[in-house]
């Protein structure tokens, strides 16, 4: 928490500290998964795939990780 | 010389009926069948159990990756999205503005653009908020997608559906989950009627008996979940909806007797002993 190197951020609906200047591919690295799986919503907007290493995390963001799972 | 048919042919499991092919959109199916992924014990009895139904097209819902976890695979490691159509729901939605938002999440995902649109109106029944889901089929239809359309056994939504532009409207049978069967027949049967795109039944179905009595309706398909994943042994209540699903079909196809009240004798009156 002291860090002055990690931004606060919004994770799928939880408060987390992330390495600031971090990017949206170097996030997902971190969490281990997989690009191709999963799709990124950032503040409300949809990322595009092709995008995610040229957008940088920022101290606030909220972002959700979506995947498709079992449903009828 | 009598041709003894009895000990020289054996009955075909299947037979050749003409029947106008399956067509959602501009994608041919051989199964009337459409299936669930949801609610499965574990992944292997549902590959086993959607293998078993024959099933071309299964359903899918968006949902947050579980950070927490370990193991954070997603359904697409067990269920290749080369050999099935992926339909991405919107399950849990009870607006349009949610439904629209997840359907966007779907899409993005990169496998589908087509969707089954379910926007629930009442917790207690589940049953369908149509205003809301006319509203946003309108909206997901002019952003290109083939918009499959859960809906109540209602004619007039279903007609709205229709108009807005969706490749398949989807009248539940009876509650989502229930296992009621088709609660309504005359409303499945007078939708059918009325509308040109296809008409899937989905929700509502329990067993074989549902699911035949279901397409004997003239439905086009059927979609169902429960009924085959929450069976005590699920590969073989997706083997016997495959089969209930064809014998329904046939039993359409070949028309039915008409029903009386009223019995008739089926051996000849004329010709008794004294």
């Amino acid at each position: 928490m002291t860090d002055p190197e990690a931004i606060p951020v919004t994770l799928n609906g939880k408060d987390r500290l992330v390495p600031a200047g971090i990017t949206v591919k170097g996030l997902l690295e971190a969490l281990e998964l997989n690009p191709a799986l999963v799709v990124v919503e950032r503040n409300r907007e949809i990322l595009d795939r092709g995008r995610y290493s040229a957008v940088g995390v920022e101290a606030g963001d909220v972002f959700e990780l979506v995947h498709f799972v079992g449903g009828g | 010389m009598v041709e003894d048919l009895g000990r020289t042919s054996k009955p075909r499991e299947t037979m050749d009926v003409k029947d106008t092919p399956f067509r959602i959109g501009d994608r041919d199916f051989s199964s009337r069948l459409i299936v669930g992924t949801g609610k499965y014990e574990d992944n292997a009895t549902m590959v086993g159990a959607i293998r078993a139904s024959g099933a071309e097209m299964v359903t899918v819902a968006v949902r947050r990756v579980d950070l927490d976890r370990t193991n954070k695979e997603g359904i697409l490691h067990h269920l290749d999205p080369e050999k099935f159509l992926l339909l991405p729901n919107t399950a849990g939605c009870y607006s349009a503005e949610d439904a629209i938002r997840y359907a966007r999440l779907a899409r993005a995902a990169g496998f589908t653009d087509w969707l089954k649109l379910e926007i629930i109106g009442d917790e207690k029944t589940l049953l369908p908020d149509t205003h809301a889901t006319i509203d946003a089929a309108k909206t997901l239809v002019g952003e290109g997608f083939k918009v499959l359309a859960y809906t109540n056994d209602d004619l007039i939504s279903a007609l709205r559906l229709e108009d807005a532009g969706c490749v398949a409207v989807m009248p539940l049978a009876s509650p989502i989950g229930s296992g009621l069967g088709v609660v309504n027949p005359y409303y499945i049967r007078e939708i059918k009627d009325r509308l040109q795109v296809p008409i899937i039944v989905d929700a509502g179905v329990g067993t074989a008996s549902d699911a035949c009595i279901t397409m004997e309706q003239g439905v086009d398909g059927v979609l169902m979940n429960t009924a085959i994943a929450v069976a005590d042994d699920p590969v073989a209540m997706g083997h016997a909806m495959r089969l209930a699903i064809r014998a329904g079909r046939l039993a359409y196809l070949a028309g039915r007797m008409p029903s009386r009240e009223i019995a008739v004798p089926s051996s000849p009156t004329q010709g008794m002993l004294d």
